[in-house]
């Protein structure tokens, strides 16, 4: 589905990405695990247009998109979930949904959509008529992903969802990205420091190191590579 | 026993104030007699006023913060009068038709005089409500908004004086030519935000006065443009009472007009676009929407309001030169905007009605005219923060399908 070749980022004179070779199908849940300032955001990044990397190709069902602008990406079926959640923090609940939809026009059917995401949310759906600032951290990370959500992605960017929520909320976090792919057979890119979960969830992984893809393999193998587990998992 | 402390507060405050300005409220210094005047009297009054001032300051305080408590112990909010009135089908019906019939016989009321300035209020309630799409809706600051009005202002000028276009062929050129110069200002800016771009656009609008000021061949310098011709009605020539009265009603039609334009962009996808492109930039990318384009859609519309302003502007006082749009029209504009409340089309006619108009009557005081105004703003900001009229922005409502109720519905 998604195919990266020989990536390089930079920003400015600062070399990012160092020759990153991806390769994601349809349907899986990939992970990209690494420490802090490894690339793993950079990535995502690179891919979604919004820092145009400088060399390498990006395919997007056999169709190269690097060098698009990030509104023709997401157009392509492309959504991401921002580190740190990014969400429009005067806009409503409901408003925010609405954003996501924003590239669209199927009115009725993202009515139909927002309907569903309430009926996965709940806690959402309470808070519809809430500005998304007054909202707790955990609460606002399920509106991101929400938020991406109503644009109908074939591929979903999810950036350190786990970022500053408590152990409880991450665990649910991680249980809806698991029914997400299952139901509606969407492919995610999991981009997470908490390697020990992002393992367990996904079913390919990636390990970053220093801008380089060092190592690639099933989640199994890689949870019980010794490497990964002394550098990630704290075992 | 807290008013004690108060009292307290305020003697503290007065005594401080009484030392600082010791020097230049006591001390007087005679250099030809080489004589040094204590005037101790003034070190009273300071003490006194001072005193009062940050008593009564306090008070204020106090009074908005048990306010704000006491809504949050009631759970709901308590509606202002002015939100009412926007909200409620039998306040604003009646209010509005007052409001239009006074608009309609004002001229016919008062004088010319007041007409003229009634002219210039509605002018700037129109560059305030383009200012708004910019400033209050799409969280651009722009400094330099003022050069899309001279824009529409030269436009009109100079066609009239080489060509003697009229004042209705015009008014769409200006228009365009203003939305043209917003694309131009939006290029260069496109990546800028916040302060950087504050000081870009401060520079434009410099820019643009600095070569109508200095391009004689082209804007005829400082020495301006006279005799541009009053709009025409049908080819009847008007006395000048009744071209006044003319052009007081265009500016009507055209305001109303504005309003109604802003109003539906508000609510449209680009009007959504614009609020999500204030909240967050990298958000918005991250929705596929395009930054590029809304952000010179917002400049391109909000200068359009400008250039048409700038037009009629023209046509009324008949002589322009580049001393009208200086860095200061810019910013009363921005008070405007801010002080009524960013982003509310009634605030902003509020804004304007305030700014224009307590200069005007409070000539008797102009020399502390600016004082007045720096006064007014920090009242403001720190009691109403929203503006006078803060925006009740219509929200986006979802409604569950039938039949689908919530556990808890709040």
């Amino acid at each position: 589905m998604l195919k990266i070749v020989g990536l390089n980022s930079y920003y400015g004179n600062i070399h990012v990405l160092k020759d990153v070779n991806i390769d994601i199908s349809e349907g899986e849940i990939i992970t990209l695990i690494g420490a802090n300032g490894a690339g793993k955001t950079t990535t995502l990044m690179s891919i979604s247009g919004l820092v145009p990397p400088r060399s390498g190709e990006i395919y997007f069902e056999g169709k190269p998109i690097q060098g698009m602008v990030p509104d023709k990406i997401v157009s392509l079926g492309i959504c991401q979930v921002p580190e740190g959640r990014r969400i429009f923090p005067y806009l409503t609940v409901t408003e925010n949904l609405d954003m996501g939809a924003f590239l669209r026009k199927d009115k009725r059917v993202v009515k139909n959509d927002m309907e569903h995401i309430f009926d996965l949310f709940p806690l959402l759906a309470e808070r519809r008529r809430q500005a998304g600032g007054t909202l707790s951290g955990g609460e606002q990370q399920m509106l991101a992903i929400s938020r991406a959500l109503m644009a109908r992605p074939r591929l979903l960017f999810l950036d350190e969802p786990s970022l500053g929520l408590a152990p409880l909320v991450i665990k649910q976090i991680f249980e809806i990205i698991t029914k997400i792919n299952k139901e509606s057979n969407t492919t995610i890119f999991l981009v997470e420091q908490n390697a020990n979960l992002a393992l367990k969830t996904a079913h390919r992984g990636y390990v970053m190191e220093n801008g380089r893809i060092t190592l690639s393999d099933s989640a199994e193998n890689l949870f019980s590579n010794e490497a990964v587990k002394k550098a990630y998992l704290g075992l | 026993m807290t008013n004690l402390k108060e009292i307290q507060r305020s003697l503290l405050v007065s005594l401080w104030f009484m030392f600082l300005t010791f020097p230049i409220m006591v001390i007087r210094v005679n250099p030809l007699e080489k004589v040094v005047i204590w005037r101790w009297y003034n070190m009273l009054y300071v003490g006194i006023g001072s005193f009062l001032l940050s008593f009564v300051w306090r008070y204020f305080i106090r009074q908005k913060e048990l306010g704000k408590k006491k809504n949050e112990t009631d759970g709901q909010k308590s509606f202002s009068l002015s939100r009412r009135a926007v909200d409620d089908p039998r306040a604003y019906i009646p209010l509005l038709s007052a409001v239009a019939c006074f608009t309609i016989a004002f001229p016919f009321i008062f004088s010319m005089y007041q007409t003229n300035i009634m002219i210039t209020v509605l002018i700037y309630v129109m560059l305030g409500l383009g200012l708004n799409i910019v400033v209050g809706l799409a969280g651009l600051l722009d400094l330099g908004y003022v050069a899309f009005y001279a824009v529409g202002a030269y436009t009109y000028a100079l066609l009239n004086f080489h060509y003697g276009l009229g004042f209705w062929t015009v008014l769409p050129i200006g228009a365009a030519l203003g939305a043209l110069f917003g694309i131009l200002l939006g290029f260069p800016v496109l990546r800028l935000r916040g302060d950087y771009l504050a000081i870009v656009t401060l520079g434009f609008g410099e820019i643009i006065r600095l070569i109508l000021e200095n391009w004689n061949e082209f804007s005829q310098g400082p020495s301006g443009i006279a005799n541009i011709s009053k709009p025409g009605f049908f080819g009847i020539h008007l006395s000048l009472q009744n071209s006044t009265i003319y052009i007081y009603f265009i500016m009507v039609g055209l305001t109303l007009f504005t309003i109604l334009v802003v109003n539906r962009l508000q609510n449209s996808r680009i009007g959504r676009a614009w609020i999500a492109l204030r909240e967050d930039e990298v958000a918005c990318q991250a929705m596929g929407i395009d930054k590029r384009k809304t952000k010179l859609t917002a400049f391109a519309l909000g200068a359009t309001w400008a250039g048409m302003a700038g037009v009629v502007f023209a046509a009324k006082t008949t002589f322009i030169n580049p001393a009208s749009f200086t860095i200061l029209e810019s910013i009363v504009i921005l008070c405007i905007v801010v002080l009524g409340g960013m982003g509310s089309i009634t605030g902003v006619i509020a804004g304007a009605l305030v700014l224009i108009l307590l200069p005007e009557y409070l000539r008797a005081f102009s020399e502390y005219r600016l004082l007045i105004f720096g006064t007014m703003l920090v009242i403001m900001m720190v009691f109403r923060p929203g503006g006078i009229i803060e925006n009740v922005r219509r929200t986006y409502e979802f409604e569950l399908k039938e039949g689908k109720e919530l556990k808890n519905e709040d």
